[in-house]
């Protein structure tokens, strides 16, 4: 159901006075869950639950030529669909705006925080090298899915190997592989997406919430050294952000980086 | 005539030839959708997703007497081996087609004019077997949204490995090239009923093995409908129907 | 303005083909399911006679009224009726009226003619505009489209406080027999709350607080599949989450 006029005065009246509807706080999340094999054909596979929140992700590995402009480099190929199983609102046929943005928005994240080696899956320099496929699916939709999909897409990478291959160099997908994909030790990277509403700005939106935003802004973290490091960000909607309110985000998102990483130990 | 081979032929996973693999079915797992259900045979994993009756665009598709039904099929892109390329294909639009000949005779639409009921089918993990575990995996999301229906589908595939039947065909049988090779044969049948609503073929077989084979699909069919009616049963035991 | 809309819940209520009498026996059946077998009996809603048994012909809980037998879903889409309260959304103003969205499957239309008051067709928008929420009462279903009305009691403008949705073949029991269970959460909360048909459900209170817990008075109420001694439970929830 669309967002009516009273129920989003009302969220802005409840924003104002710090509370929402499931009791959380502002900038509290709900809670997370990670498991893994979703599909024993993926390299790696995760499965992401925020809240009712769902998202599948998985990694497929396939060999390709590398880009002129990198020849020393894997590729690496982000995509999504946002498949009508998952919301009245997706529908079949070509992607809207928000199915464009997704896996552009997770592909940055993952690729600016380098949490892959590319360098390190090259097999012949110039000619031969790996890709890396991200897929992300939604299976249910209620809010917050772009931090949804960068988790499962790093909870995915983690949890990949590389494919054998067989005498003639070709890949074997059915030979069992223990090498896993060269990650930058220590680097893992989220997404926080702060929403505004009205003059608050919340995390975590359940899909009613998200529906009575104003405008988003989705960052993304990683730790380098022991360092906070921002690596990417994009702003959408109309509605202005504040200096104020970028300054009170900034404080927010290293303490949330370094909770959901905690939180997030027993899974990756 | 099972009876005599069964000593002799030996399936490569050790089950008897009319033993279907591990099923397992869940009800309720896609809290947006009026109606959702997993189904799985081994290692095949198929969702599905139920919205609707609902508002059917464009307008001249709209049908005056009932709903129309609009299945839609597609694998994942990791659910098989070579990474399958987002969007649909000529072989997912054709089981999308035929699970809707498959599910529709079950149904009432009637009631629904000008309206859709959409069924969202997709395949997490492929071994063989998707679409009959898709249309099981629907007919679950159907009844549990709710639409009128006279009873359940049920749908297995039944194969010939050179001249002995099988139920609930693998991957790697699939690929089984003794004798006169492998035949597929996907059906579907109403649960309570002799009406079949599926039936797709690759291979050969000699006709009047065929009545062999829906006795067998029968068989089998009987042990999916108990697997389906304990799935929905138990969204409603387990308290777990929330939306 | 409460009672009014109290009243028109009551009247709902009767016309409702599933109270919550809680007495009565039910069994979960699956569509083709054999309910009873003989032929005394008669098939009502979601269920058809086959032969010398009663079938069921919807996922449900089956329910036997004297020799009547019929299958009340517990899932599923509002599918709309006549004489249903609902509540709507305006999505577009046309010259002769507002369409709504009501969260069915046909397009909602109100006439200009059935405000509850005479609108001037040059400020319909300020009766009611794209987003503005309305309680109102389906007076025909066709099967292009459904019309629907403001006039009477408890319908109208809803103003200040927020919708939500719930599986709308829970609202029976929202509502309770006749009323029982709204009436004790507006008690609790001290909250106006309009239920439609369709699921859609508004709550304004004095504060959010008191908003915010008949919310999720009514999503315990929903979330529970078995509706027995519900009523115990409400009251039970209530006192835990003071």
């Amino acid at each position: 159901m669309e967002i009516s006029n009273l129920t989003k005065e009302t969220l802005i009246r409840m924003f104002k006075e710090g509370k929402r509807f499931d009791s959380r706080q502002l900038t509290e999340l709900r809670d997370i869950e990670v498991s893994y094999n979703v599909s024993n054909k993926a390299e790696g596979s995760a499965r992401v639950k925020i809240g009712k929140t769902e998202v599948v992700v998985g990694v497929k590995m396939a060999m390709g030529e590398p880009y002129p402009d990198s020849p020393d480099k894997g590729n690496l190929t982000v995509s999504a669909d946002l498949l009508p199983l998952a919301s009245p609102r997706f529908e079949m046929g070509p992607p809207d705006f928000p199915g464009i943005e997704l896996p552009r928005l997770v592909d940055r994240i993952i690729r600016e925080s380098h949490i892959i080696q590319l360098d390190k899956l090259v097999i012949k320099e110039g000619e031969k090298v790996w890709t890396v496929f991200i897929d992300v699916y939604p299976i249910n939709d209620d809010g917050n899915l772009i931090d949804a999909a960068s988790l499962g897409a790093v909870a995915a990478l983690k949890n990949a190997k590389i494919p054998m291959l067989d005498k003639d160099g070709k890949i074997d997908y059915d030979k069992d592989s223990k090498e896993s994909i060269p990650l930058t030790k220590d680097i893992s990277p989220l997404s926080f997406s702060f929403f505004k509403i009205g003059d608050s700005v919340i995390l975590d939106p359940t899909r009613e919430e998200e529906e009575a935003a104003d405008a988003r802004i989705t960052f993304g973290i990683s730790k380098w050294n022991g360092q906070y490091v921002i690596n990417s960000c994009q702003k959408s909607g109309e509605e202005p952000l504040t200096q104020a309110e970028i300054e009170n985000m900034m404080s927010v998102i290293t303490k949330k980086f370094d909770e959901v990483t905690q939180k997030l130990k027993k899974y990756i | 005539m099972a009876k005599e081979k069964e000593s002799s032929f030996k399936r490569s996973d050790g089950r008897k030839l009319n033993e279907m693999r591990p099923m397992i079915a869940k009800v309720g797992i896609i809290p947006n959708a009026d109606g959702s259900a997993m189904f799985t045979f081994g290692n095949t994993i198929a969702i599905a997703a139920v919205y609707g009756p609902r508002k059917l665009h464009p307008q001249h598709m709209q049908n005056p007497q009932k709903a129309v039904l609009r299945c839609n099929y597609d694998l994942l892109s990791f659910s098989v081996s070579d990474r399958k390329k987002p969007g649909p294909s000529r072989r997912s639009q054709e089981i999308s087609k035929v699970t809707e000949w498959a599910l529709s005779p079950a149904l009432d639409l009637n009631s629904f004019p000008n309206t859709v009921v959409d069924v969202q089918i997709y395949i997490l993990q492929a071994d063989a077997g998707t679409r009959t575990a898709g249309i099981n995996a629907a007919s679950l999301a159907l009844a549990h949204a709710g639409i009128p229906m006279r009873d359940l589908i049920c749908s297995v595939a039944v194969g010939k490995l050179d001249k002995n039947l099988v139920v609930d065909l693998t991957k790697e049988e699939e690929d089984f090239e003794e004798g006169e090779g492998a035949t597929d044969f996907a059906m579907a049948k109403i649960a309570n009923s002799d009406e079949f609503t599926l039936m797709q073929l690759d291979g050969k077989i000699q006709p009047e093995v065929i009545n062999e084979v829906t006795k067998l699909a029968t068989e089998a069919c009987k042990q999916i409908y108990e697997v389906q009616k304990k799935a929905l049963k138990d969204v409603v035991e387990s308290n777990g129907g929330k939306k | 303005m409460r009672n009014d809309i109290n009243e028109a819940h009551d009247a709902e209520e009767d016309i409702s083909s599933s109270g919550s009498d809680e007495s009565k026996k039910r069994k979960v059946v699956v569509p083709g399911e054999v309910i009873v077998s003989g032929e005394d009996y008669l098939p009502g809603e979601g269920a058809k006679r086959l032969g010398e048994n009663i079938i069921s012909i919807r996922f449900g809980l089956a329910e036997e009224l004297g020799r009547v037998i019929k299958v009340i879903p517990i899932f599923g889409a509002f599918v709309p009726r006549r004489n249903n309260v609902i509540i709507g959304r305006v999505t577009d103003i046309t010259f002769y009226g507002w369409l709504l969205d009501i969260d069915s499957a046909s397009s909602a239309f109100l006439p200009i003619e059935e405000s509850p008051r005479f609108v001037n067709k040059n400020e319909m928008e300020q009766f009611l505009a794209i987003g503005d929420v309305v309680s109102a009462k389906i007076w025909s279903v066709k099967s292009k489209g459904i019309d629907l009305t403001l006039k009477g009691k408890g319908l109208g403008k809803l103003e200040g406080g927020f919708i939500f949705r719930v599986i709308p073949s829970r609202v029976p029991r929202v509502i309770g027999r006749e009323g029982s269970m709204i009436n004790l959460i507006k008690d609790k909360t001290g909250c106006q709350i309009t239920v439609g048909q369709n699921g859609w459900i508004w709550i304004k209170g004095d504060n959010v607080d008191a908003e915010i817990k008949a919310r999720k008075a009514i999503e315990f109420v929903t979330d529970k599949v078995h509706i027995e001694g519900l009523t115990d439970k409400v009251e039970k929830w209530f006192e835990e989450n003071k």
